[in-house]
Order: C-alpha cells, then structure tokens, then sequence
C-alpha cells in the first residue's frame, strides 16, 4: 500500500518553527489526509509525538537518516 | 459478591458500589475540572526579553497543537505590546519617565540579566537568526495570525497612562484581573511569567 503524502518542508527550522509549519500545512488539507514532516531540529524528536497527542492528530512513522527527521502524520 | 453495609442492614452489590465511587468520581470532576478547555492561560507579567520569548514559544506551540490560547499582558509585559516606533507614553511626567526608562515594544525588549547595555540582546538575537529561532518580534505576529488572543490588562493600561492606540493592532478587549481570573480558570494549563 502506498500513501500520497504532502511533503512539508522545515528542515533548517528550529523551535517552535516546525510544528508552526506543519500547523499550517495541516490547516489546507482533509481529515485522513498524510502529511510528511520533514525537520532537523533534534527537539522534534520528542516533540512531534506530544503534538500529536495534544493536537489528537495520528502520528504514523517517525525515522531519522543523515540528520533528518521524517515524520509521517495522518490529520484527524 | 455481596458486601453488608455500615449498619449490617441490607448489602450492596459489588456493582452497585463501583457505580457509586465511579458517580463519585465524575461528580468531583465536574465540580473541580469547572468546565475546563483545551486551553492554556499566560499571565505575561514581565517584559524582559528572556521571559517574553518563551512566553510566546509555549502560544504558538499550544496554538499548533489545536489548544485554545489566551496571553494576558500586565505590569511590564503590557510593554511588550507597545508599537515599535512609540518613543513614549504615559498621561503626567512619572508615567512618562518610566516610560522612557521602559520605552517597550518586543524589538527593544532587555534581557533580565546579562544585558550588558544590549550586546547581551543583540548576541542572542544573533544566535537565535543563525539557529533559525524565530525571534519574539516574529513570534507575537505569529501568535496572533494562529489566533492567540493576545489581551491588554485594562488597569495596567490606566495607571501607566497607555493608550489603545500606543498597542500594535490586533489585540484583544482590554480586560480586568476577574475576567482574567476566568480565563485562567476554565483553562487546563494555567502559567505566570
């Protein structure tokens, strides 16, 4: 199965920034919709998943490679 | 299982006694949760550089989280709101000295220690461009773009002698400390920095 995803890009950002874009980006899309956080802010290790907990948005992956994170977020 | 009541009269199902702790339960929560929102509460009482700025790291995060958010700016925070090219403010000499000594506005904001006559500022504000931290000017305008509720305290306002028309725009009604007191109390996090 694959999943279309819209990529949101805050590589470079720091804190608060990425959760800021991705709050943002998230506003243009669906309930079901995926988004792909991409961010290189070490901070967002722990703080996408508590986002994703107050927000009661779905976080579905979360990986690191070459000082990037991704994170894959389904919009409740 | 049956348990005998208090008085050896009777017994109460084990069930009827969970249902009785958990009606108790959710009656104590109702009576202390009071209605409590998804929502965070920040008394901005300082207006130091150093406090401002996490004050509004937490609204914009609160905000991207989908959390309702109220910043209630008085004392010195109110100075953070001040627009940037008000030199003064202030209704007789006194409040007008000490708006002088305390000019406001988020870009002129001093660091509560380590100011060094504003190399302290200036260096941290260099660092936070190089990590891509967005700085507080930034960040208040953010915060009310995601809809922060950004909220004058009306007897700050009057005893400094700070006019509606000195604020930047898109603030909120000016309010007294009761209706600050409600804000604080149907919030789920409340904060005072």
């Amino acid at each position: 199965m694959s999943i279309t995803a819209t990529t949101v890009d805050a590589r470079g950002q720091s804190c608060p920034g990425p959760l800021v874009t991705l709050h943002r980006a998230l506003k243009d899309g669906g309930p079901g919709d995926v988004f792909e956080l991409l961010a290189t802010d070490p901070g967002s290790k722990s703080d996408v998943p508590s986002w994703a907990t107050l927000s009661g948005n779905e976080l579905l992956e979360a990986s690191h490679e070459d000082g990037v994170f991704r994170y894959l977020i389904r919009k409740a | 299982m049956t348990v005998g009541d208090a008085t050896g009269n009777g017994s109460t199902d084990a069930t009827e006694l969970t249902e009785l702790i958990d009606r108790a339960l959710a009656e104590r929560e109702a009576r202390d949760g009071f209605n409590k929102k998804n929502k965070i509460t920040i008394v901005a009482w300082d207006g130091h550089l150093d406090r401002i700025w996490p004050t509004l790291i937490l609204s914009t995060t609160a905000a991207a989280s989908g959390m309702e958010v109220s910043v209630f700016f008085t004392f010195w925070g109110l100075f953070a709101l001040v627009k940037p090219e008000k030199r003064m403010t202030g209704k007789e000499w006194m409040t007008k000295a000490l708006s002088v000594l305390n000019p406001g506005a988020m870009k002129r904001a001093k660091l509560s220690r380590y100011n060094f006559a504003g190399m302290g500022p200036w260096m941290l504000g260099k660092v936070a461009e190089d990590y891509k931290t967005p700085h507080p000017t930034e960040l208040l305008e953010m915060a009310r773009d995601m809809g922060v509720r950004l909220i004058p305290c009306q007897m700050t306002m009057d005893l400094m002698g700070v006019k509606e028309e000195d604020l930047i725009d898109g603030l909120e009604e000016p309010i007294g400390a009761a209706t600050a007191l409600l804000e604080m109390k149907e919030s789920s996090i409340q904060l005072f920095i």
